[in-house]
């Protein structure tokens, strides 16, 4: 076995957590080999070749790969293919952008948000929302995955990795980047916070978002919210929690104003505690809520951040 | 300029899937079935194109059962002009996999030659993610997913996408023709009329098989078992703030 994964890099450097989770998941099967791709990677390589289980780390930079648009990037990964068993990434926004593409043209399938990995060709996964998950056996000769970070601890980074630089190949240009509007938080990332603060529709506006970050200043939190919230304008795009948003399972999960639908619940209902604040007392999240408060969250928000 | 859109026949968004006893798939017999969500939002973004004058037709497909005629019906009636079913299934529980959807919809992009493929980003029962970057890949065309703006620029064959990421947004553009996969914000899909409903019966819907078009659709995964996903213990309901805090410090232990 030999294992290929993708090191998930932004305009910052290397996105150590999400990395290192897909380590851990990936070591299961054998020593993983980490590509750093970008435009300037050298810093974010260095970082990569302390994370644990990785046993050998590649550069591959190139002016065309400094946004890891999917045509390119994609070239890169198939020209360094040969030879690997599974081809791995953390499943981020980027990597599901690319990683089917890889698939197709290796004439396998994707499996994407790998939950569990069962054997070198089982793997668990959850579909219709996390309402069910499934056992697939792959009989494909390559595995091309993506890995659901918040199910896996981040590998320790007590490691000192080869690294090693190679040649890219010509790649191909059919997409222009033009720009990224990436907002840096304040607080702690939300896919890897220990607590989150998450409000839905009965915020009401982006300025009374203010006192949910007020409770996870107090708390350390990183801030979420609801399809609805984002829809409406009172968040952004990257905070929504769910089917479709991003995945966390943090030891505490605050619903202020959540109803609770299940595409919802899809993306928070890993967490070890959950806390629903709800004035409707059949709201669904009550169902999931370890502890529930019937009440208004303009009342009880306040007084939690007092009293914490 | 034609755009092709891909609808998926799925579990409407409003129903709870249940898991089969025998661990053998998710309960689909005599449940309210309707078009993927994502797949109307690409519906409406194709029609809005037409509406503007940027595109001259649009063929919507569907490929699975013979019952995903009726959310080609669906499409046909928020305006799509024509639809193709590509029957590769007769069972309602055997899901085509996106690998063998991406090979038929290339053999029917190759007769129809769209200038612009618009596909839902996400189907919400395999929740797989993709089905358009395979098309892409396997075309050879470029690709922008999960958009939530799309601008065409006709004269010189761009498309100007903001894709939603997970940091915040970002703008590509891309040569067409291309496929681009949307999300939930792009718009929000009209309902269809009844008169657009009654319309739509005499629009064309053209039939064919995935073995007229030489793919094969056997799975390369095996489904080994579906299961529940573990149930979450029964909460309580506290009184104040304070108790909330009590608890939270001193038996969850979190804070
Ligand atoms: C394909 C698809 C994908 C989706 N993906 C996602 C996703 O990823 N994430 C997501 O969140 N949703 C997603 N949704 C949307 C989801 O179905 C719900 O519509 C959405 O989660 C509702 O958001 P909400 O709970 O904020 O709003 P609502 O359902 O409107 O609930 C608001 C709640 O606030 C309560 N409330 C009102 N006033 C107060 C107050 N003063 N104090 C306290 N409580 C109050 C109400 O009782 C109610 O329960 C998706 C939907 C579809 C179709
Ligand atoms: N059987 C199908 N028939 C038509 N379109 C499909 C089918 N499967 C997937 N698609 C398209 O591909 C998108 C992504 O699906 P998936 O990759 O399965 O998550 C959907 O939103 C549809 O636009």
């Amino acid at each position: 076995m030999s294992i290929l994964l993708l090191a998930e890099v932004t305009e910052s450097g290397l996105a150590v957590d999400a990395t290192a989770r897909a380590v851990t998941a990936a070591r299961q099967l054998d020593e993983v080999t980490l590509l750093c791709a970008g435009g300037s990677i050298v810093d974010a390589a260095a970082q990569a070749a302390k994370i644990d289980g990785v046993s050998k780390v590649i550069i591959a930079e190139d002016a065309a790969l400094a946004h890891r648009m999917a045509e390119p990037t994609t070239a890169l990964i198939l020209s360094l293919a040969e030879g690997y068993t599974h081809i791995v990434a953390p499943a981020t926004s980027d990597a599901k952008n690319i990683l089917p593409r890889v698939a197709a043209l290796l004439d396998v399938m994707v499996i994407s948000d790998v939950i569990q990995i069962d054997s070198a060709d089982t793997f668990q996964r959850p579909i219709y929302a996390g309402n069910a998950i499934q056992t697939v056996k792959s009989t494909d000769a390559v595995k091309v995955l993506t890995i659901r970070t918040s199910v896996f601890e981040p590998a320790d980074m007590n490691n000192a990795a080869a690294i090693e630089t190679v040649d890219v190949p010509a790649l191909p240009n059919m997409s222009t980047w033009i720009e990224d509007k990436v907002e840096a938080s304040k607080g702690p990332e939300l896919s890897s916070a220990k607590v989150v603060v998450s409000a839905g529709r009965a915020i009401g506006s982006t300025e009374n978002f203010g006192i949910i970050s007020a409770l996870a200043n107090k708390l350390d939190a990183a801030v979420g919210a609801s399809r609805a919230a984002v829809d409406a304008g009172y968040a952004p795009n990257d905070w929504q929690v769910g089917q479709t948003g991003k995945v966390v399972a943090p030891n505490l999960y605050l619903a202020c104003g959540i109803s609770g639908a299940i595409q919802h619940l899809a993306g928070m209902k890993g967490s070890k505690v959950i806390v629903a604040i709800n004035t409707d007392p059949d709201a669904p999240i009550f169902q999931v809520a370890d502890y529930g408060l019937v009440g208004d969250l303009f009342d009880v928000v306040p007084q939690l951040t007092e009293q914490l | 300029m034609k755009i092709l859109v891909p609808v998926k026949r799925v579990i409407d968004y409003n129903v709870k899937a249940r898991v089969k006893s025998d661990g053998s798939g998710v309960d689909l017999a005599n449940v309210k079935m309707s078009i993927n969500p994502f797949d109307e939002i690409a519906v409406e973004e194709a029609i809005r194109l037409k509406e503007k004058g940027q595109a001259s037709e649009i063929v919507v497909v569907s490929i699975g059962v013979k019952q995903a005629q009726d959310v080609l019906r669906t499409a046909l009636a928020m305006g799509a002009d024509r639809a193709i079913l590509v029957i590769a299934a007769d069972d309602v529980h055997q899901d085509i996999e996106p690998l063998a959807v991406a090979k038929i919809l290339k053999k029917v992009i190759e007769d129809e030659a769209p200038g612009l493929v618009i596909a839902g980003k996400q189907a919400i029962d395999n929740d797989m993610n993709a089905t358009g970057q395979m098309l892409s890949a396997l075309l050879g065309w470029s690709q922008a997913t999960f958009a939530s703006t799309l601008d065409i620029d006709n004269d010189n064959d761009i498309a100007r996408v903001t894709r939603e990421i997970d940091g915040g947004l970002q703008t590509i553009d891309v040569k067409l023709p291309s496929i681009v996969t949307v999300d939930l914000r792009m718009n929000e899909p009209r309902f269809a009329s009844l008169p657009n409903i009654m319309k739509a019966k005499r629009k064309p819907m053209e039939e064919k098989t995935a073995a007229d078009l030489g793919v094969d659709v056997t799975p390369r995964l095996s489904i080994i078992t579906t299961a529940e996903p573990p149930a979450r213990e029964a909460g309580i309901i506290v009184n104040s703030v304070s108790e909330l805090v009590e608890k939270l410090k001193n038996e969850a232990e979190v804070i």
